[in-house]
């Protein structure tokens, strides 16, 4: 089988926020695939000049450089490092149906599921109300896809035996629902509710590359509680504060 | 054994059009089903509603009993499937990021910003106008001087925007936005595109699309 060169550390680079599920998915595919990269943290309110340049459309994050040259978003993230060091783990499915199922989730997830997450997260009283139960009805589509007859029946995790596209683009952000859950005094992902869900939660965050990727629970939960407590007109101090601790603690 | 491939689809909807043009790219013959009968919206067939029971919306690709959703997804997998002649992407893993790039681009930011433009009016109209305008410009700078988006080769954000070549007369009788005058570039590589065959035989005349738009305000009391 050929080999492909070992790749030179500077060849990769990501520009990412701490506390930004979408980083922690490139880390965490970079990690997997066994590829050196050098890491820079931004501020996503403060953009850097390197930010600006080389995603002036969007102005966010993360950006991956491979020799100077940016990819955006983490979706397309992950399938530039498929395409570029295909003799690597490879992160997405072979077979082109399971390809367009794992799309098609990945794309639930960014565009239904993490907006109802973030609507938890950002209201009070009956807008809450309303945005749990949207979560909830969207849990119940994910775990129908867990059980029999379902996209994704009798798999320990998305990609199979091993975590792959899938696992990584919902388990990083996942684990929101936990702080959100604590901070927001609120039941997200109820064990009886969503067995399936749980469980497979609960192995992804016991991989090894998993545990050295997302930061520390009580990280998140601080800065969670500084960006709520902002949120109620305590200031963006407060959540520069928590924020700033959290990420050099 | 034949391959049996239908697709559920809305004979206006630039989204079926993609598959229905990468399907005529690839030379693939399939069974074309219209959903929303008398434009009825709640009228979702019961194959509607069994292949894509997430969202129940159109086009669905259903291969062999197996559905396909979201065009973009669709599309991918139309090429993948069928993987002779033409790629849908670029060689180059950079170029095939960039491709994704402006294809999700197209996809996020041009029907929605498009609708404001048809449905509102005054100051919400403008805005949507002066968007739009800033969205083609910035695709137009990435076409540049090239034939197509993938360059000499027909591919993955030419199918994802071409669709939207027909909302153009749309675009200027309802909302004063003229893509000749504003972006000619991108007016000239749609009109390059239409001489594909796949390309013209999906579209439908312009004045079609805003018959139907015109019918669309009434029905829903807008003007």
């Amino acid at each position: 089988m050929d080999q492909q060169p070992p790749i030179p550390p500077s060849d990769l680079k990501l520009l990412g926020s701490w506390a930004d599920s979408h980083t922690h998915r490139v880390q965490l595919a970079l990690k997997l695939k066994g590829l050196p990269f050098q890491y820079q943290e931004e501020d996503p309110l403060r953009p850097s000049a390197a930010l600006l340049l080389h995603n002036p459309v969007y102005e966010n994050l993360p950006v991956l450089l491979h020799r100077g040259c940016p990819v955006l978003h983490s979706t397309i993230i992950l399938h530039f490092l498929d395409d570029t060091w295909p003799l690597h783990r490879l992160l997405l499915p072979s077979d082109p149906f399971d390809r367009a199922t794992a799309r098609f989730w990945s794309h639930f997830a960014d565009d239904k599921l993490a907006p109802a997450v973030a609507a938890v997260f950002s209201s009070a009283g009956d807008g809450q109300r309303a945005a749990v139960d949207q979560v909830h009805q969207n849990l119940k589509l994910l775990e129908r896809e867990l059980g029999d007859g379902g996209a994704f029946a009798g798999r320990r995790f998305f990609g199979g035996d091993e975590i792959g596209f899938l696992d990584i683009v919902l388990g990083c952000g996942s684990y929101w629902l936990a702080v959100f859950e604590e901070v927001m005094e609120v039941k997200l992902v109820d064990p009886e509710a969503f067995p399936r869900f749980h469980a497979w939660l609960r192995d992804f965050e016991d991989q090894t590359e998993v545990k050295e990727t997302i930061p520390a629970i009580d990280k998140l939960l601080e800065y969670a509680r500084a960006v709520r407590q902002m949120m109620l007109g305590g200031g963006a101090a407060a959540a520069a504060a928590g924020g700033d601790n959290a990420a050099t603690n | 054994m034949a391959e049996v491939v239908v697709l559920l689809d809305l004979w206006v909807s630039p989204f079926g059009q993609r598959c229905r043009i990468a399907l005529a790219e690839k030379g693939v013959a399939y069974e074309y089903k219209e959903e929303y009968k008398e434009e009825d919206w709640t009228n979702k067939s019961p194959l509607l509603l069994q292949s894509n029971p997430v969202h129940k919306k159109v086009p669905v690709l259903i291969h062999d009993g197996k559905p396909v959703c979201e065009s973009l997804i669709i599309v991918q997998y139309i090429y993948e499937v069928w993987s002779d002649g033409a790629p849908l992407l670029p060689a180059d893993p950079y170029a095939r990021a960039q491709a994704r790039f402006w294809g999700d681009f197209v996809d996020k930011k041009i029907y929605e910003c498009g609708t404001r433009l048809w449905k509102l009016k005054g100051e919400a109209q403008q805005e949507a106008k002066k968007e739009l305008i800033e969205i083609l410009k910035l695709l137009q700078a990435e076409l540049g001087d090239k034939k197509y988006f993938g360059g000499d080769a027909f591919g993955y954000v030419d199918i994802a925007l071409v669709p939207f070549c027909a909302w153009f007369y749309t675009y200027k009788a309802c909302g004063g936005l003229s893509v000749e005058a504003e972006v000619p570039k991108l007016a000239a590589w749609g009109r390059r595109c239409m001489e594909r065959e796949s390309v013209a035989k999906t579209l439908y005349d312009p004045l079609k699309v805003y018959e139907f738009v015109c019918h669309l305000k009434k029905k829903y009391g807008i003007e």
